[in-house]
């Protein structure tokens, strides 16, 4: 395990990019502390493992993305929710990622970009930034939540990785671990899980980096440490625990659309008038609401129609699901 | 200790009437303990139709034990079995109707006639009712033992329903209704194994199923 970790902390951000590019002063200082404290031996930029462990408090600032809505309870937003990779059964992530080490954690940004490289988590998301979100979230099994996320907007991010004018789309990966992740041999799917965005969603402001959500870094279960969040798509755009950020021309393969094509398209989004081939989409269940509450009526774009529908002027939405 | 005689005994019907609300009562506490979890409707849906499914496969699994065990005297409790499968399903599908779709009839219509799963859950719910209402023996006396029997033949095709209702409705998991059919295959294999051992050997007495045991 140890030397494992060594191994992807191996290619630091350093190892690719002037320093000048990321290291402001707080940065410097940090690591000149760091070293201090570390010794020699650890000297490769390591960090205290703790410094990222789930649950911690975080330091953000609030924003007017909101919902005239209750949240949803913690408990429930964050104890029912899919991750295949450790299960399908939504109440049991909890229990089987509860020892899911993300600390150290890099990300590796490849493709059509002027700033490709493997970044920690702390070069590639400026934890300083952060800023609390309430969006909606909208699963396609036709549950939903109201969840203050914290992170940086995704758009901030790509800007900062200098994406090249070829680039069409990016793709992201979640991390393959069969040493941590129990589900991946338990089920037929082709891993890594694999989402992506055309660039003028990336580059929308919607779209956030998640890192935190309720005041706390991100549990392990719901994607840890880092996730994306798409509002105005059904929840599985929003992919988890994310190792790779991949800059393309070509329109990438999601992995539901790879096991099912006919019911989950590469846009994915939120629409009450195009259904599911197995059951509606025009409604919903609030998690969180009572044996009798019944369900609410499911929005267009999940409530987000004036923020992206341009975004999709001209195409046949029924077509491109 | 004689098996049939136990499974003959006066308390024997009642023990497993017990057993088989068991869930029902537990899925009870679970409602009035307010303890179903972040999605109830769905777990209420889930709890039932498992049930549903899991007695109709027990009730199934009547002969092919009676047939492996030699326990003449287990099909005695095939009807109250298949009877419990009908009360899971009766409430499967009320929780559907009321609870989740709390009677909105748009809504149900299109689901019912846009999703086969669902048109595959109703199916097997007629059937079920189907063989609920003429499992009383003056059934089989008003329809006479060779149509009775012929009617409760489609037990088995409930069984199948059932099963592809399950796979149909799943996302990617299709692990528990490979094993359900998994099961169901099991069961009918060693009614046919049995069926064509009794065929190619002299006539004794034969297990045909008596009326008004059958589901
Ligand atoms: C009109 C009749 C029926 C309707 C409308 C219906 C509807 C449904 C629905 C909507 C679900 C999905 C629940 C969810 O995941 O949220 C479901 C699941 C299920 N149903 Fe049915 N159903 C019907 C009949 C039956 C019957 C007769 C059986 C069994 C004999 C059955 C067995 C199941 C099973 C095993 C599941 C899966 C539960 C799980 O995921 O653990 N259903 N049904």
């Amino acid at each position: 395990m140890l030397l494992k970790e060594k191994k992807t902390w191996a290619l630091p951000y350093s190892a690719v990019t002037p320093k000048a590019d990321y290291l402001n002063r707080r940065d410097i200082l940090k690591a000149m502390g760091m070293a201090a404290a570390a010794g020699t031996g650890l000297a490769m930029g390591f960090r205290p493992s703790g410094a990222r462990a789930a649950g911690k408090a975080l330091e953000y600032r609030k924003t007017g993305y909101s919902v005239d809505e209750p949240l949803t309870d913690r408990e429930l937003a964050t104890q029912y929710n899919n991750f295949y990779e450790f299960t399908t059964s939504k109440e049991a992530v909890v229990a089987e990622a509860r020892d899911f080490n993300t600390s150290p954690w890099t990300v590796k940004v490849s493709g059509l970009a002027d700033k490709t490289g493997t970044y920690d988590l702390a070069d590639l998301i400026d934890y300083n930034a952060l800023e609390e979100r309430i969006y909606r979230f909208r699963c396609v099994e036709t549950w939903s939540m109201i969840v203050p996320w914290i992170g940086v907007p995704l758009a901030d991010v790509v800007k900062k990785l200098g994406p090249q004018p070829g680039a069409k789309y990016v793709r992201f990966q979640t991390l393959v671990d069969e040493e941590q992740m129990p589900g991946l041999n338990r089920i037929n799917i082709p891993w890594p899980y694999q989402e992506g965005l055309r660039m003028d969603e990336a580059m929308n402001a919607l779209p956030l980096l998640t890192v935190g959500m309720y005041g706390e870094i991100l549990p392990n279960q719901n994607g840890a440490p880092i996730r994306l969040i798409v509002p105005w798509k059904y929840g599985f755009k929003s992919i988890k625990s994310i190792v790779g950020l991949h800059f393309t021309d070509q329109e990438p393969k999601t992995t539901w659309n790879i096991l099912a094509p006919n019911e989950y398209g590469f846009y994915a989004n939120v629409n009450p008038d195009v259904s599911h081939p197995r059951w509606s989409q025009s409604s919903e269940r609030r998690l969180g609401a009572g044996l009798f509450d019944g369900r609410e009526d499911t929005l267009f774009m999940n409530g987000y129609a004036d923020e992206v529908v341009s975004l999709y002027d001209g195409m046949d939405l029924k077509k491109h699901y | 200790m004689d098996i049939n005689k136990t499974l003959r005994h006066g308390l024997a019907k009642p023990v497993l009437h017990l057993l088989a609300l068991l869930p029902a009562f537990w899925l009870g506490w679970l409602v009035l303990s307010n303890d179903l979890g972040a999605n109830p409707i769905e777990r209420v849906n889930r709890f039932t139709g498992d049930w549903a499914l899991y007695m109709l496969l027990i009730a199934l699994a009547v002969t092919p034990a009676k047939l492996l065990s030699g326990w003449k005297s287990l099909p005695r409790f095939r009807r109250m079995l298949g009877l419990y499968s009908f009360f899971y399903a009766s409430l499967h599908l009320t929780s559907y109707l009321v609870l989740d779709h709390q009677l909105h009839w748009g809504r149900i219509i299109e689901d019912i006639t846009k999703r086969p799963y669902i048109m595959v859950g109703l199916a097997c719910v007629i059937i079920l009712t189907m063989l609920a209402v003429t499992s009383p023996k003056a059934a089989i006396r008003k329809l006479g033992a060779k149509a009775w029997q012929k009617l409760h033949k489609l037990v088995y095709a409930a069984g199948c329903l059932g099963v592809i209702h399950y796979y149909l409705l799943v996302k990617a998991d299709i692990r528990q209704p490979l094993l359900m059919a998994g099961i169901l295959l099991l069961l009918f294999g060693i009614r046919f194994w049995h069926h064509r051992r009794a065929a190619s050997s002299p006539p004794k007495k034969t297990s045909v199923d008596r009326p008004g045991h059958a589901v």
